[in-house]
Formats: C-alpha cells, sequence, structure tokens
C-alpha cells in the first residue's frame, strides 16, 4: 500500500525538494504551507507520516505538533521536524511538543527516506 | 527541464517573493511599524532563502543569509531592539542578500567586499562585544577579520542560529567502547537493552520499529522483560512496562547501534554493550539505580514481525500544557489557512509551461483571422444578417472574442512583479547622488500581459534614475527652495482606454528649459531660431546624443540617454511623453498596449492600400465640409474640429503612397490624439470598419518602419500595415511642415 506523506512547510522550494524526494521513493504526497493549513488537510487526507517546518506564518511548527499530538485521531502518526536548526534547544521543543524524529536542512533524498523509515511502521 | 532544475527556477521565483516581503517588512520596521509578527515574517523570509539555498548548494548566498538570519533571530527573540537604525542596516543588508540570489541565478556578480563588510556589520549587531567570554576564541576572528561569513561558512550545512561564532560539528555520537577491551571480545555481538518510557510513545516512536532498525544492522535475537507488566485490570494503557534486551551480531560499530536510538534519545532507558550478557544481567544493568527486577525466561527469540503488536503501547493522554494548541487546532476553518498568494498545494494551481501560452495565443489569433475571413465570404454571398448562418457567426465572433479574452487574461500578472525592484534601485541611487529621496507606489496590482512586464523594467528603472539624479535637487536646495529636504518620487501604473500608462514623476525642480534648450542648439540638434513650446523644448531630451547632466553622474551617465528609452519604449508599440512646471517637478508618461499580441483597429483605404489605424488612438471620424478646411502655409492645411483646429495629415502623403494629396473633402478624416495629448486629423480615401486584428511584428522579419507600427493579416487573407499615430503626427511635423513646424498647440489657441 502506498504511504502517504503529509509536507508542511511555508516554503514552495522546500515543498517541491520533499515533493521530489518522495514521490521519487514512492510515496504519496499531499502539502500545506502552514501549521494551520497542516491541520485541515490532515483531516482530509489521513497521512501516514508527517513532515513539517519550524518557522511558518499563522500555526508555527511547535503548535502544529503540538495539535496534532492531542488529537485523538491523529496522536499516533508519526511527525517528522524539518529544520536547518541543530540547535538543541529547538530541537528539544520540537521533541517537547511531540515530534517523533527530525531531519536537518539541507537534506538528500536517502536521508529523508531514512528517517520516514525509522519512524513509519 | 529535470526536476531539479524545475525546483530551482520555482526556489528562484519564490527568492523574489521573499525579497519583496523581506524589503516590506524592513520598510515597515524602517517607519517604526514594525511589530512581532513583521519581524517574525522578515526572519522567515531569510531564513526560506537560506533554506532553499542550501538545499541547492549555493554557499556564498548560504553564508551571508545565515549571518543575516542571525541576527534577526536576536531581534526576533528581543536580545538586539528593534530599532529604526537597524531596519536601515537590514535593508541595506536586504539589498546585498538580493545581489546574492541574483548572482547565485546567474545574473550578475556580488560586490564580496561590500558583502562581507556587511556580514561583519551584522555580526556587529548581534554582538557589540565582539568577545563573550565562552564562544571568544570562535567569535573574536570572526568579528576582526572582513570575512566574517567565510569562516561561518566552513562548515555550514547544520548552522547554529544564535551564536554567530558556532561552528558545525556533526551529530558525533561518543563511541565510548574503549578500545582495548574491543580487542579482548571475540566476537561482534552487541547487548542492547532498551526499556521504553512513555514518553517515547507519547512522541509516536515504537519499539517495534527500533527493533527493525536494529535488524537492519544485523541479526538480532530479542527478549521481552514483561515482569513489570501489571495484572490487565490494574493496566494503565498509556503508561510503559516493558523492557527489552536484544542480542545483536553486527559489523557495525557502537556508534551505528546508538544511532537507531537517536529520535528516542531520552525517552528510554538505554544499555548498549560488548559481547553476549545474559538477560538478567542485561538488565540488571539497565535498572541499576531502581527496584530490583526478577529473572526473566530467555523466551525463545520472537521474530522481529511478531513483536511489533506487543509493541504496541498507545501514546499517552494528551497533557494539559497543549490545550492551548488544541485551541488554536480547532480554529475556525472559515479563517483560510491559505493566503491567495499562497496557493494551497495540489488542485488549486497548476503550472503550465509558458510555450504553450503562447502557442495557444498564436493559435487563438489564427482563429481569429481566420474568423473574420469567414465573416468576409459569407458577407460577399450577400446572406442576410438576420439569417441563422449571419447570426450563427455574429455568435463565432463573439465566442472568439471571449476565448481570446481568456487567453490573454493567463498571461495577464500585476505589474508588482517590476515594481517591487525599485524601492531597492531609489535607495541606491538616492545614496549615490546624495539626495534624499521617498519613493510612493500606487496601481502594483495593475495588470499588464507578461510580455509587456517583461519589458517594462529597463524604462521604468531609466525613469526613475533620471528622476532622481536630475530631477530632485539636493536636500540644500531643496531646503532654500522652501520644500521638504526629502523628495517625492512617485511611480504609478495605472489602466487608461486599453493601455497601461506608467508615470512616474517627481517633486524636483523640473526642466530648465532654457538650459535644455541651450545645450540642444550647441550640440547641434535644433537650429538657435527654432520657435519651440515649452512642451517641445520638454521633449527635446528625448533626442539621441542629448544629456543634461553638467557633468556625467555616476547614475545616469552611462551612455544610455532618454532616446534609447523612447526608442524601446515605441518598439514595444508604446509612447513616452513628459510634462514639467519649474519649481514643481516632472512626470513622464509611459504608455503601452495591454498585449502585444491583438488590437483593435479601423480599417481605413489610402491610395488603394489598406491600413489599420489602432482604435485606441481615434477620437472621432468625419466627413469634413469644404470650410471646416483651412490652409497654412504652402503646403499645410488645417481642419476646425469644433473650437480648435488640428492639422490634416495625408496618410498616403506621408507614407509615401502619393505624390499629390486629394482634397479632404473628398475622403475621410479620422480625428486622432496621439499620447502626448497633441491632435491631427489623419486623410484617407475609405473606412472599412472596426476590426479586431492579430499583430504581426515587421521588425522580427523586416525592420522598423518609421510611421508603421506592425502589420497584420485580414479577412481575406490580404496583408495590411498597422499605422503608428504618433509617428505620423512626428513625421508629418517634420517634414511636411518644414521649415516652420505647424504647431497644433499654437493653433488651438488662436
Amino acid at each position: 500500500m502506498t504511504r502517504t506523506v503529509l509536507t508542511v512547510d511555508d516554503s514552495r522550494t522546500m515543498r517541491d525538494m520533499l515533493r521530489m524526494a518522495l514521490a521519487g521513493a514512492g510515496f504519496n504526497v499531499v502539502e500545506a504551507v502552514d501549521g494551520e493549513h497542516g491541520l485541515e488537510v490532515l483531516s482530509a487526507h489521513r497521512p501516514d507520516v508527517i513532515i513539517t517546518d519550524i518557522n511558518m506564518p499563522k500555526l508555527d511548527g511547535f503548535g502544529f505538533i503540538e495539535a496534532v499530538r492531542v488529537d485523538d485521531d491523529y496522536r499516533a502518526i508519526p511527525i517528522l521536524v524539518l529544520t536547518t536548526e541543530s540547535d538543541p534547544a529547538k530541537k528539544q521543543r520540537a521533541r517537547e511538543a511531540g515530534a517523533t524524529g527530525w531531519i536537518v536542512k539541507p537534506f538528500n533524498p536517502e536521508k529523508l527516506v531514512d528517517a520516514i523509515r525509522r519512524v513509519a511502521a | 527541464m529535470d526536476e531539479l532544475e524545475a525546483i530551482k527556477v520555482t526556489f528562484f521565483q519564490e527568492c523574489e517573493e521573499l525579497l519583496a516581503d523581506l524589503e516590506g517588512g524592513l520598510l515597515a520596521m524602517e517607519e517604526g511599524a514594525g511589530d512581532l509578527e513583521t519581524v517574525n515574517a522578515v526572519f522567515r523570509a531569510v531564513h526560506s532563502i537560506k533554506g532553499g539555498a542550501g538545499a541547492f548548494g549555493l554557499e556564498p548566498l548560504v553564508r551571508f543569509a545565515h549571518v543575516f538570519e542571525t541576527l534577526l533571530d536576536a531581534v526576533r527573540g528581543g536580545s538586539v531592539p528593534n530599532t529604526v537604525e537597524l531596519a536601515a542596516v537590514l535593508l541595506r543588508a536586504s539589498d546585498i542578500l538580493a545581489d546574492h540570489v541574483s548572482a547565485a541565478r546567474g545574473l550578475g556578480d556580488v560586490d564580496m567586499a561590500a558583502s562581507a563588510a556587511m556580514a561583519a556589520e551584522l555580526a556587529q549587531w548581534t554582538d557589540p562585544n565582539a568577545a563573550p567570554a565562552a564562544p571568544a576564541p570562535v567569535a573574536a576572528p570572526v568579528v576582526a577579520e572582513e570575512a566574517a561569513p567565510v569562516i561561518i561558512g566552513a562548515d555550514d550545512d547544520a548552522m547554529d542560529e544564535d551564536d554567530l561564532g558556532f561552528v558545525f560539528v556533526p551529530q558525533t555520537i561518543t563511541v565510548e567502547a574503549q578500545a582495548a577491551d574491543a580487542e579482548l571480545i571475540p566476537s561482534n555481538v552487541w547487548t542492547v537493552s532498551i526499556r521504553p518510557k512513555s514518553d517515547l510513545y507519547r512522541k509516536a516512536n515504537e519499539t517495534a520499529l527500533l527493533l527493525r532498525e536494529l535488524n537492519r544492522l544485523g541479526p538480532i535475537k530479542a527478549t521481552l522483560d514483561d515482569s513489570a507488566l501489571p495484572a490487565l485490570e490494574n493496566l494503565d494503557p498509556e503508561a510503559a512496562f516493558v523492557t527489552w534486551i536484544v542480542r545483536l551480531e553486527t559489523e557495525q560499530d557502537e556508534s551505528a547501534i546508538r544511532e537507531v536510538f537517536e529520535f528516542v534519545d531520552g525517552d528510554c532507558d538505554l544499555e548498549i554493550t560488548r559481547g553476549e550478557a545474559s538477560v538478567e544481567a542485561a538488565v540488571a544493568a539497565l535498572t541499576a539505580t531502581t527496584e530490583p527486577v526478577a529473572a526473566v525466561e530467555p523466551a525463545a527469540p520472537p521474530p522481529v514481525e511478531l513483536i511489533a503488536p506487543v509493541a504496541e503501547a498507545p501514546p499517552v493522554e494528551a497533557a494539559p500544557v497543549v490545550e492551548a494548541a488544541k485551541a488554536a487546532a480547532v480554529a475556525p476553518p472559515a479563517q483560510k489557512a491559505t493566503p491567495v498568494e499562497v496557493p494551497g498545494p495540489g488542485q488549486s494551481v497548476i503550472r503550465v509551461d509558458p510555450e504553450r501560452i503562447d502557442r495557444l495565443i498564436d493559435l487563438v489569433g489564427e482563429l481569429v483571422i481566420n474568423q473574420a475571413m469567414l465573416a468576409q465570404r459569407v458577407g460577399e454571398y450577400g446572406i442576410a444578417p438576420s439569417s441563422n448562418l449571419a447570426m450563427g457567426l455574429d455568435e463565432l465572433e463573439q465566442l472568439t472574442r471571449e476565448i481570446q479574452d481568456s487567453v490573454m487574461a493567463i498571461r495577464a500578472q500585476p505589474v508588482k512583479s517590476v515594481f517591487q525592484r525599485m524601492p531597492r534601485l531609489v535607495r541606491e541611487v538616492a545614496n549615490m547622488t546624495g539626495k534624499h529621496a521617498r519613493l510612493v507606489m500606487d496601481g502594483e496590482n495593475t495588470e499588464v500581459d507578461k510580455t509587456v512586464i517583461e519589458r517594462l523594467s529597463d524604462p521604468i528603472t531609466h525613469m526613475l534614475r533620471n528622476a532622481i539624479d536630475h530631477g530632485l535637487e539636493s536636500p540644500e536646495e531643496r531646503k532654500a527652495a522652501g520644500k521638504n529636504p526629502e523628495g517625492v518620487v512617485r511611480l504609478a501604473a495605472l489602466h487608461r482606454s486599453g493601455r497601461i500608462v506608467i508615470e512616474v514623476s517627481d517633486d524636483g525642480k523640473g526642466i530648465n528649459r532654457e538650459r535644455v534648450f541651450g545645450i540642444a542648439v550647441k550640440k547641434g540638434l535644433i537650429a538657435p531660431d527654432l520657435q519651440l513650446t515649452d512642451e517641445e523644448i520638454d521633449n527635446l531630451i528625448f533626442l539621441p546624443g542629448f544629456s543634461t547632466a553638467e557633468k556625467i553622474s555616476d547614475v545616469s551617465g552611462r551612455g544610455v540617454g532618454m532616446d534609447v528609452v523612447k526608442r524601446s519604449v515605441q518598439a514595444l508599440g508604446g509612447r513616452i511623453s513628459i510634462s514639467s512646471r519649474p519649481g514643481q517637478g516632472s512626470t513622464f508618461t509611459l504608455s503601452l498596449p495591454l498585449t502585444l499580441a491583438v488590437l483593435d483597429g479601423m480599417v481605413v483605404d489610402v491610395a488603394g492600400e489598406t491600413l489599420v489605424v489602432p482604435l485606441a488612438a481615434i477620437v472621432e471620424s468625419l466627413r469634413p465640409k469644404p470650410e471646416e478646411v483651412r490652409p497654412l502655409g504652402p503646403v499645410g492645411s488645417v481642419l476646425a474640429v469644433r473650437d480648435s483646429f488640428v492639422p490634416l495629415i495625408d496618410v498616403g502623403l506621408t507614407l509615401g503612397y502619393r505624390e499629390e494629396s486629394p482634397h479632404p473633402t473628398d475622403g475621410v478624416v479620422l480625428l486622432v490624439e496621439g499620447e502626448d495629448g497633441s491632435r491631427a486629423a489623419l486623410v484617407a480615401d475609405a473606412i472599412h470598419g472596426q476590426r479586431q486584428v492579430v499583430i504581426k511584428s515587421l521588425e522580427q522579419n523586416y525592420q522598423q518602419v518609421e510611421g508603421v507600427a506592425a502589420a497584420t493579416i485580414l479577412g481575406d487573407g490580404r496583408v495590411a500595415l498597422i499605422l503608428d499615430v504618433d509617428a505620423t503626427i512626428n513625421l508629418r511635423r517634420r517634414e511636411g511642415g518644414a521649415p516652420r513646424p505647424p504647431e497644433p498647440s499654437l493653433i488651438a489657441a488662436e
């Protein structure tokens, strides 16, 4: 069964990069442009894995992750945080919010697929 | 195009938008209107540019963006105050960032010295003391050396945001296995003990997946210690009770094993030891300080696949901390998550190769011609207008026109993309010339065909440069004249009678007509005794070889005069004019067709030739009465139209179709208005009616012909030339009216 990945990033470039890498690896990709949008898309597509950026307008990555984790329907979905910040404090905050794992930008497709494999059943 | 290349194109498009957002935000900050959200947006813009640039390995851009972002993050965090002075610095930094983007795109170069200096300046803001205690050894050289970003850039694929002096250290895990021990232990066997905490599940991690990952390193034998598992009736489904002891055989080292647990670091008790340990020993080691655990039956090693269901502990209940987030999550859907300019994913936007649209436009053009041809044929057969056939043709015409409009609308874009580059230009030119200038923009959302947009940039750039360099006075001069030392330059776009009009105006000193006239005489461009109106003197600056700057300044002295601007505008079927009031400023008005593909025109006969006169230029058509035609000078004549007189121009004579003009009363007269507002009466032999024609450039196939704007193919398949009204008026002024050109405005004032 094709797995669906939701990517949440305000940068079109990044969404395109993710789409290219994920589609190339056989994933079905759905996209959202910020956290709020992410929550909408989430309910429409029920993804198997979520990849989200941190810095986004409206609802940032932290808020988005927290919102997913409080929802009984979605809280078991693995969330990978995608960010350039290797800063331990930010990563820690993302983890506290409920992030399953992280990918440091810039990523290559292997790294990305590797991270998904590690968190997705 | 390769997919990555396509994304790169997207990236640069996005950069344009982000740079515009950045500049907009910074301008707001400069005006003291930058709230936290503005700062956040500004930060995100730079952050996204950096992120994308990193993905494409655009090193210099990443480096500069990083320093920039570091400072913005500090502003965002409040450690650097958000002041107007800072905004000014950030604006200059944004200009350099834009240069980096252009350079990465292969357009232009970056002044590396200026970039390095700016990076150092930005770094200074983040860390004014240059040498705080801890990161001193790293930070000090950064500040000391001009090439700050280069140092940081040494490892920048994962850079720290908060500390400029941070040097990226790969996510290495300390390998604790002692080399000596390694020698002693004969096998490549490891014992990995894992006791998940409930947090591991709360974050949607899975023990089963960890075991699967371990299995990728080599064969495993996993043992479950469920001794801590309470009886079912006492079981808290959200808590974690089990421990796994895994025997792993692998050629990999300990860091590879630890890497498996990277995401669950801290969310489980983990013990990795070399060699085979008994389950009891392993559990004991893991438990160390906690309560002792009873020995477990070393159960038969369950295959990893079977483990999965066991490990499926559900995530814990939501913590109250996240209540706020939940509130955000259920925010009313009415509040659209997708702003207009950021279309949502999937269906709402499709990307199309522009070539396909161009092809479509071409085809629709052919369709228009074909439809016109069909209508003409039907007319020739004398079919009654009320017949079904004729009515069907009318509908076809309607539909064709709608299709054409719709297709053109696909390519229509707001002029914003051009306008948004201008604030920077104004800043730079003002800096270079020592003037204070403020740019006011209007009508950025005015839409025009993409082909026109692409060619607007140069003329606007030039007119703005000119306005600041030649139009505005120095701050001292302005003060002396009782004006605000800061000059205002206005850039506006609007639609006017089927054309787009761009106005560039300044509130400077206006054109010094005496000097302009003097220079034109000195340069031999006009005769010293020539009588010219103010307006004509103003328009002298468009003459080739004219430059009013006494000394060639940095800005305007690039060998490109207003004549070049005028020519490039004319090549687009546009016109440029100037009006000026001494002491109050000048206004350049540029008018262009909305599209370069079709034109509404009046088809006329002149000396046996068929011509198309652009409808936009025609005020009215009339049949002059003999008493309305008055001679002027030896060859010229004028036409009385209501209260004024306009010069009569025989198109056939002007274009060289005939030597002798027929009397105007024998033909029809088209009263036309030039872009500068001057009127003329064009004499033609007959009018065939209005028609939409597809413009076929003459220049591409032949060359520019004065008086002729382009060509088209008519319904009957014949080629017709499209008249350039302004050029026709000018031709006549120069040739027909010699030695002294008849002056329409003088005559009108009679």
